[in-house]
């Protein structure tokens, strides 16, 4: 009797103190998977999520509180990434991913304000004052921060053509 | 074009699922209709039953999951389904027991896993040994051959009437299977020297059995016309017959008296049939060579050691079964070479 | 095939029905320009060619239209004399219908080539690196299909040590005879040219592998490399795919490409023998690839053969051409395993099309697609040794990470697994699909790094652009105290004036 109680008591102990140095031990600062998660976001910090900036979007992910789902410029291709990380099961058929879309300058109504390029979180906008601006297309990310800035309606998202090198098999339909 | 363009190859070689279901039914007809001969009309009302058992059980399944029924019965699958526990049935067995066994396979052995191709075990297999474990009696109750043409057989009501169960006139004479009855002696304390006395090895099949198990020879014919048609390989058939074969005829040499020899083993109980039409289901069976060699082996040599040291006098169904769980693992196992890369699949050195 | 090959069933690949004959004995035939040629800018692995035309400018045949653009590209010339009509786009033959830009030439009715300026009297006395130099200028790709820069492959020679050339005769897709009948017809323009390039690499053997179901083709190609012992001729069994290149490397010397590497890792460059016919045309006569020989094939054609087609041709002018019995169910570019189907007949021919095939409704392959009943044919047919059921099986459920687990990288697209598949699944385009996918991935992960310093780039310069500001705010600050302080200072002076005064 005294001696199984002993050796629990011993046993329990030991492994509190060992639970006990181990939290210590190997105590993690901060969640490091928010920097990861984080690592994966487009970095454009364009806000369209509406959590402040790419490591905020990643905070709220990590939580549980935002959806893999939530960065439009990342589309299917990040909230597949995202959830393989987070290790969730996504059903990706729901998400409308309508392709990258970056943004355009329709040069007959620009006034040359240069309040887009302001926003612009990559400097992907070329202009000066009174001259017509110019998006590049490599740099855009899409987040279309400039389509509300723009007085005169110049600025559209438009899709990225599709081209030979892009163009990927359909997967084919299920049986 | 706004159609979705179609990948290449734009050739096929030509092989079709249900021209596949078909051979293999081909291959089985001769022995089904010399068992039918031999067990009459009530051997074919059961076979007709089971199969169609197997089939609503199918249908149903894709009705409840809203998927068209058509297309799938008609791939043959769950008919060939019914059929092989029909062959692996007592042939006048009562009607409800085909039935439940189709059901049973179609539904909790096939569909629920997700049909075609998602199966872990041999559907008819499953059915069979939940069968064997749940109606011990009748699954055991084995008759006697009555040929067709023989003068005492049930005829075409008769025979009905045997089916549905309720035909006590029409006493047949019930008799044990060849490894029923030798281990049964054998846990008597009779030897085999004394008991298979009367109950010599019929080639032709002239013995108490199932459909499957009595025309040994025919099954092996359908078997070899299956494998020259392309539709399986020798690896399974012949790994499982050697893994019967070989501890038997040891066993036998060693002593007589208590071990049946190799040719009693292969031509008796479902051997045959479950190395030719069973052990080589596509779905439940390894993918390479190799794979295939091991399996057939493992499921020979379980049946072997089932049959002579474990509970029941039969052993092919279980030993399938155990060999299908273990099917994955042996394709995870023996996967190919991939070209230019060891077996662990790191590129060869240049 | 070895005991333990037979045993364990490690063959690869299938042996599908030729159908070479009766197109593949049938004489060689020109086909009629048309009045107009689409040329392609980007007919070869790598950048797109770079125009050196202007719309209105005449030109000769063989002239240059386009120049190589970046390390991997090929020069593009045109394969008709006449007048630039237009620089646009056009469609690609290519399965998506897309774009892909080119030259429209219209015509001049006449046959008059490019001069070359310098045509060397004996090539074999030429430096190796000048006959790769040529080879370039000739804008000359890969004819097997790849159509990757020829040039390239020649100048890797002297670099990785290349002591054996081989050359692709296999031609093992069904219906396709253009390299049977280039090495009946042209069997020693092909030989000079092998012996080209064995000069340009300096190799000392070439072994042109045939398959065993075009006698004429090794019975012409002996004959014609018999003054040459350093030329072989070998004989390899029919079976597809045996012109894949490694299958053809492993067939010929026993041994096996390593995963990672290429033959050339191995002393051993492979170049199919259209490729051989090219850089003779090239080096002996200046000629650049303007034409080649494109097998038309397939029960819809009228009359099946081979024909010399001029690049830029467009499928609806040789349709014109040569007639059609019955509307195609479908029309392919290239092979009936491998080739692409055509989105249209207003696609030009290019440089790496081997056939045309108009096949009919019995002849091209068709079957709803089933679910997979893990038959394994597909194990066996595969010449790499994957499980392309398991990795289709990956693929549906979205898992491309394990697919590429299985060896989804190491699969050559050759079709084997569905040519045999009952169930008719489309697993070649399940492998396409995943490897288009993983690839979209790629370059959106690029994409994220590039933001990523852009970003990075823009946080860095409006830090900048406000200590500037502060500086600036700082200097005006200092200058208007300074500025305070003198005029205060002239007040004072001022004020001591006038109290002086005072």
């Amino acid at each position: 009797m005294i001696a199984a109680v002993l050796s629990l008591t011993l046993l329990g102990a030991a492994l509190g103190i060992g639970l006990g140095v181990a939290a210590r031990r190997f105590a993690v600062e901060g969640n490091p998977m928010v920097d990861e998660v984080a690592a994966l976001m487009p970095g454009s910090n364009c806000g369209q999520c509406g959590f402040p900036g790419c490591p905020g979007a990643a905070a709220a992910v990590v939580a549980g509180e935002a959806p893999p789902t939530l960065c439009p410029p990342g589309g299917k291709a990040l909230a597949a990434a995202l959830a393989e990380k987070l290790g969730i099961e996504l059903d990706l058929s729901g998400v409308v991913d309508e392709g990258p879309k970056i943004a355009l300058v329709a040069e007959e109504i620009c006034i040359g304000c240069c309040r887009c390029i302001k926003v612009c979180p990559t400097d992907a906008i070329l202009g000066a004052p009174k001259q017509i601006h110019n998006v590049i297309r490599e740099a855009c990310t899409g987040c279309g921060n400039c389509i509300e800035r723009c007085p005169t309606e110049a600025m559209s998202m438009q899709p990225v053509p599709m081209t030979l090198q892009h163009w990927v098999w359909p997967k084919p339909a299920v049986a | 074009m706004s159609a979705v363009p179609i990948a290449s190859p734009h050739a096929h070689g030509g092989a079709g699922v249900s021209r596949i279901m078909a051979k293999v039914m081909l291959a089985l007809a001769p022995a089904t209709l010399y068992g039918f001969w031999l067990y009459g009309w009530p051997a074919i009302y059961l076979w007709i039953v089971t199969v169609l058992a197997a089939l609503l059980g199918e249908a149903t399944c894709l009705r409840l999951a809203d998927q068209p029924a058509r297309p799938v019965l008609l791939d043959g699958s769950a008919l060939l389904t019914g059929w092989l526990l029909a062959l692996s049935l007592p042939p006048w067995a009562p009607w409800w027991l085909g039935a439940v066994g189709g059901l049973f396979a179609t539904i909790v052995a096939k569909q629920v896993f997700g049909g075609l191709g998602q199966n872990l075990f041999n559907p008819a297999m499953v059915a069979r040994v939940a069968l064997l474990i749940s109606f011990p009696v009748p699954m055991t109750a084995w008759v006697a051959p009555l040929p067709l043409t023989a003068a005492g057989a049930p005829g075409l009501f008769d025979g009905l009437l045997v089916t549905l169960g309720s035909a006590t006139q029409l006493d047949a004479v019930s008799s044990a299977s060849l490894l029923g009855h030798a281990k049964a002696e054998l846990s008597r304390g009779v030897d085999l020297l004394h008991s298979l006395g009367g109950h010599p090895l019929s080639l032709a099949g002239y013995r108490p059995g199932s459909l499957g198990e009595t025309a040994g020879l025919l099954i092996a014919a359908g078997g070899i016309a299956m494998i020259v048609m392309g539709v399986i390989s020798w690896h399974i058939p012949a790994a499982m017959l050697a893994g019967i074969a070989l501890p038997a005829a040891i066993g036998h040499a060693v002593d007589p008296a208590r071990y049946l020899d190799a040719t009693t083993h292969i031509f008796s109980g479902g051997a045959l049939l479950g190395a030719f039409f069973i052990a080589t289901d596509y779905v439940t069976s390894p993918n390479t060579r190799a794979g295939q060699l091991l399996f057939g082996l493992g499921c020979g040599l379980l049946t072997y050691v089932i049959r002579t040291w474990g509970g029941y006098p039969e052993g092919v169904a279980f030993a399938v079964l155990l060999m299908n769980a273990l099917a994955p693992a042996i394709d995870r196992l023996l996967k190919p070479r991939i070209y230019g890369r060891n077996r662990k699949g790191a590129p060869l050195p240049s | 095939m070895g005991l333990m090959e037979k045993i364990f069933g490690a063959g690869w690949g299938i042996h599908p029905a030729d159908r070479k004959r009766p197109a593949a004995d049938i004489p060689l035939r020109r086909i009629a320009t048309p009045s107009h040629l689409y040329v392609p800018l980007q007919q070869h692995i790598g950048a797109p060619a770079r125009p050196v035309v202007l719309v209105g400018q005449k030109v000769a045949k063989g002239q240059l239209l386009a120049e190589a653009q970046g390390a991997t590209s090929a020069a593009i010339h045109a394969p008709r004399s006449g007048t630039i009509v237009s620089v646009g786009d056009i469609t690609a033959p290519h399965a998506s219908g897309l774009p892909v830009a080119g030259i429209a030439i219209e015509w001049d009715g006449e046959d008059r080539w490019h001069e070359p300026d310098d045509l060397p009297a004996d090539p074999f006395a030429l430096a190796p690196e000048d006959i790769g130099r040529r080879v370039a200028a000739a804008g000359i790709v890969g004819l097997g299909g790849a159509a990757f820069p020829s040039a390239l492959k020649l100048n890797l020679g002297k670099r990785s040590g290349i002591h054996t050339l081989i050359l692709n005769g296999g031609e093992c897709e069904p219906y396709l005879s253009c390299d049977d009948r280039l090495m009946r017809d042209f069997a020693r323009e092909t030989v000079e040219g092998i012996r080209l390039m064995l000069h340009a690499t300096g190799a000392r053997e070439a072994l042109v592998g045939i398959e065993d179901n075009k006698p004429e083709a090794i019975a012409a190609m002996t004959a014609a490399a018999a003054p040459f012992g350093e030329v072989q001729v070998r004989p390899v069994p029919a079976r597809y795919p045996m012109g894949s290149e490694k299958h053809l490397f492993s067939t010929l010397t026993g041994k096996e490409v390593p995963a990672d590497g290429r033959t050339t890792d191995l002393g051993v460059l492979v170049h199919n023998v259209g490729t051989a016919y090219a850089v003779q045309q090239a080096i002996r006569l200046g000629r650049p690839l303007v034409e080649r020989i494109v097998t038309l094939n397939g029960g819809a054609w009228h009359a099946p053969g081979n024909c010399v087609v001029p690049v830029g041709m467009l499928v609806a002018d040789i349709v014109t051409a040569v007639g059609l019995k019955q509307d195609p169910a479908r029309l392919i570019m290239g092979g009936p395993m491998m080739g692409t189907q055509l989105p249209g007949t207003f696609v030009p021919v290019v440089k790496g099309t081997s056939g045309l095939l108009a096949l009919t409704a019995d002849e091209a392959a068709a079957g709803e697609a089933q679910p997979c009943i893990r038959c394994s044919s597909c194990v066996r047919a595969c010449p790499v040794g994957l499980l392309p059921l398991e990795m289709a099986a990956r693929i549906r459920t979205d898992d491309y990470a394990g697919a590429v687990d299985l060896g989804l990288k190491d699969c050559i697209a050759c079709g084997c697994c569905a040519w045999v598949c009952p169930a008719h699944i489309p697993l070649v385009q399940y492998f396409g699909h995943a490897k288009g996918e993983l690839a979209a991935r790629d370059r959106a992960k690029l994409r994220t790094d590039a933001t990523k310093r852009l970003v990075a780039a823009r946080a860095e310069r409006l830090e900048r652009e406000a200590k500037e500001k502060a500086e600036a705010a700082a200097r005006r600050k200092a200058e208007r105290a300074a500025q305070k302080a003198a005029e205060a200072a002239a007040a004072a002076a001022t004020a001591d004036r006038t109290t002086e005064e005072s």
